[in-house]
């Protein structure tokens, strides 16, 4: 989807600021956030990892800016947790306001009232997955990413859509986060890193960008010189 | 700026929800805090890397399939399902980024620094990184080819930088001491 997440290129975020940089969590509560996503995923097993990100998308954009990297962990659990049924929204405003805290402040889950389904559980550890089928596309090989933005998860940036990129590497197969995250199964796919030149992703030299990119993003390219 | 304590009080509560529910224990928290900051950190990636420097065939190795080598080191920390190493040479200097999200090898490398997480390095090292290498310290000659890796996938990328001069007669901790995480990243040269 075309979310606040899709920053590749984006003009306006100004320069790195190394503050705090040395700091593994800056507070407690950010550790705190690191070990509920791990309850969600590994011990309860209400989510799994590509809709764990895919929530992530899902936030309220301002909060996604404002909030920093656990705060936008944080919404994305709750609006899981949520969404799953373990806690509600009454239930986190209530303990909230007995710490002393507002309901005006921006909060940065997004549960549905309509969640997707959970899908089927990992066929095993990790993404790694053996596929029957050949890989279509070889190191050396030219391809052209998909064109269209598509409305859910996809780990196809804007910036990289419907360029002109070779395949330098073939990854064998992977979970597929675009069916993953909703609830469609891991139908695993080839995977390949895919180098593009800046001249054709920002139209200047001196660069390349490579991304990682599974089979269904990529068409043979054509060459019609 | 970002508020970056505005969440803090909605992440106790849904913690002091969790706990309620049996699901969560605080001493869990502490135990990550431990792992993560004294067990799996860049000192573990800069054990690959003076290695490297010292021994042309674990280069090689590490260049081939840094997958199998993290592995038989057993590194605590996980995202290394596939590791990819890329090296730095007179010729071509690599950088690492995740535009999507932030993914980062913490088995090597532990947690990333705050500043790889936010929007600006994310936005802008795919389409200025030589500007915003020069803004972190790294000056490339013009003639230098510069490789962004964007990691889009579950594939993770670590830089083997090049050694820093006159490091020829250290000992292996030595050079491991001389290892940085921007290094490893590719924001920064020894």
């Amino acid at each position: 989807m075309d979310g606040i997440h899709d920053l590749g290129g984006k003009p306006g975020y100004g320069r790195v600021d190394r503050t705090g940089e040395d700091e593994v969590f800056h507070k407690r509560w950010e550790a705190s956030v690191f070990v509920m996503n791990g309850v969600g995923k590994a011990a309860g097993g209400w989510y799994h990892t590509d809709q764990f990100r895919h929530a992530v998308e899902r936030i309220d954009a301002q909060a996604y800016l404002k909030h920093g990297y656990y705060g936008r962990w944080l919404g994305g659990i709750e609006t899981l947790l949520v969404e799953a049924g373990i806690v509600t929204s009454e239930e986190i405003e209530k303990e909230l306001l007995a710490r002393g805290g507002s309901l005006d402040d921006l909060v940065a889950a997004r549960p549905s009232n309509k969640p997707e389904p959970l899908g089927p559980n990992p066929s095993k550890d990790g993404a790694r997955r053996d596929l029957p089928n050949s890989p279509a596309f070889v190191a050396g090989d030219m391809v052209r990413t998909a064109g269209q933005p598509v409305p859910g998860h996809t780990r196809l940036p804007a910036y990289a859509r419907d360029k002109t990129g070779q395949v330098i590497c073939h990854h064998g197969g992977w979970v597929f986060p675009d069916t993953a995250a909703h609830g469609q199964g891991e139908q695993p796919k080839h995977l390949y890193t895919v180098r593009f030149s800046s001249e054709t992703l920002w139209n200047k030299p001196g660069f390349s960008v490579s991304l990682d990119l599974f089979e269904p993003y990529l068409s043979p390219e054509v060459n019609n010189d | 700026m970002t508020d970056a304590d505005a969440p803090q009080l909605r992440a106790e509560a849904l913690e002091a929800l969790l706990i309620e529910k049996g699901l969560l224990t605080s001493d869990l928290v502490d135990k990550v805090i431990t792992r993560y900051s004294e067990r799996v950190g860049p000192m573990n990636g800069a054990k690959l890397v003076a290695r490297a420097w010292r021994e042309p065939e674990f280069r090689k190795a590490l260049l081939e399939d840094a997958t199998s080598v993290v592995t038989e080191y057993g590194f605590e920390g996980g995202e290394v399902q596939k590791l990819v190493v890329v090296e730095n040479t007179p010729e071509v200097h690599n950088a690492v980024v995740c535009t999507l999200c932030s993914c980062y090898p913490w088995a090597v490398l532990g947690l990333p620094p705050r500043w790889y997480k936010d929007p600006a390095y994310r936005s802008r090292i795919v389409s200025e990184p030589r500007e915003v290498l020069r803004e972190m310290g790294v000056s490339l000659r013009e003639e230098m080819e510069v490789r962004v890796w964007d990691s889009s996938a579950e594939v993770r990328y670590m830089v083997l930088p090049m050694p820093p001069e006159g490091s020829e007669n250290l000992s292996l901790e030595e050079l491991q001491s001389l290892v940085t995480r921007d290094s490893m990243i590719g924001v920064e040269t020894l």
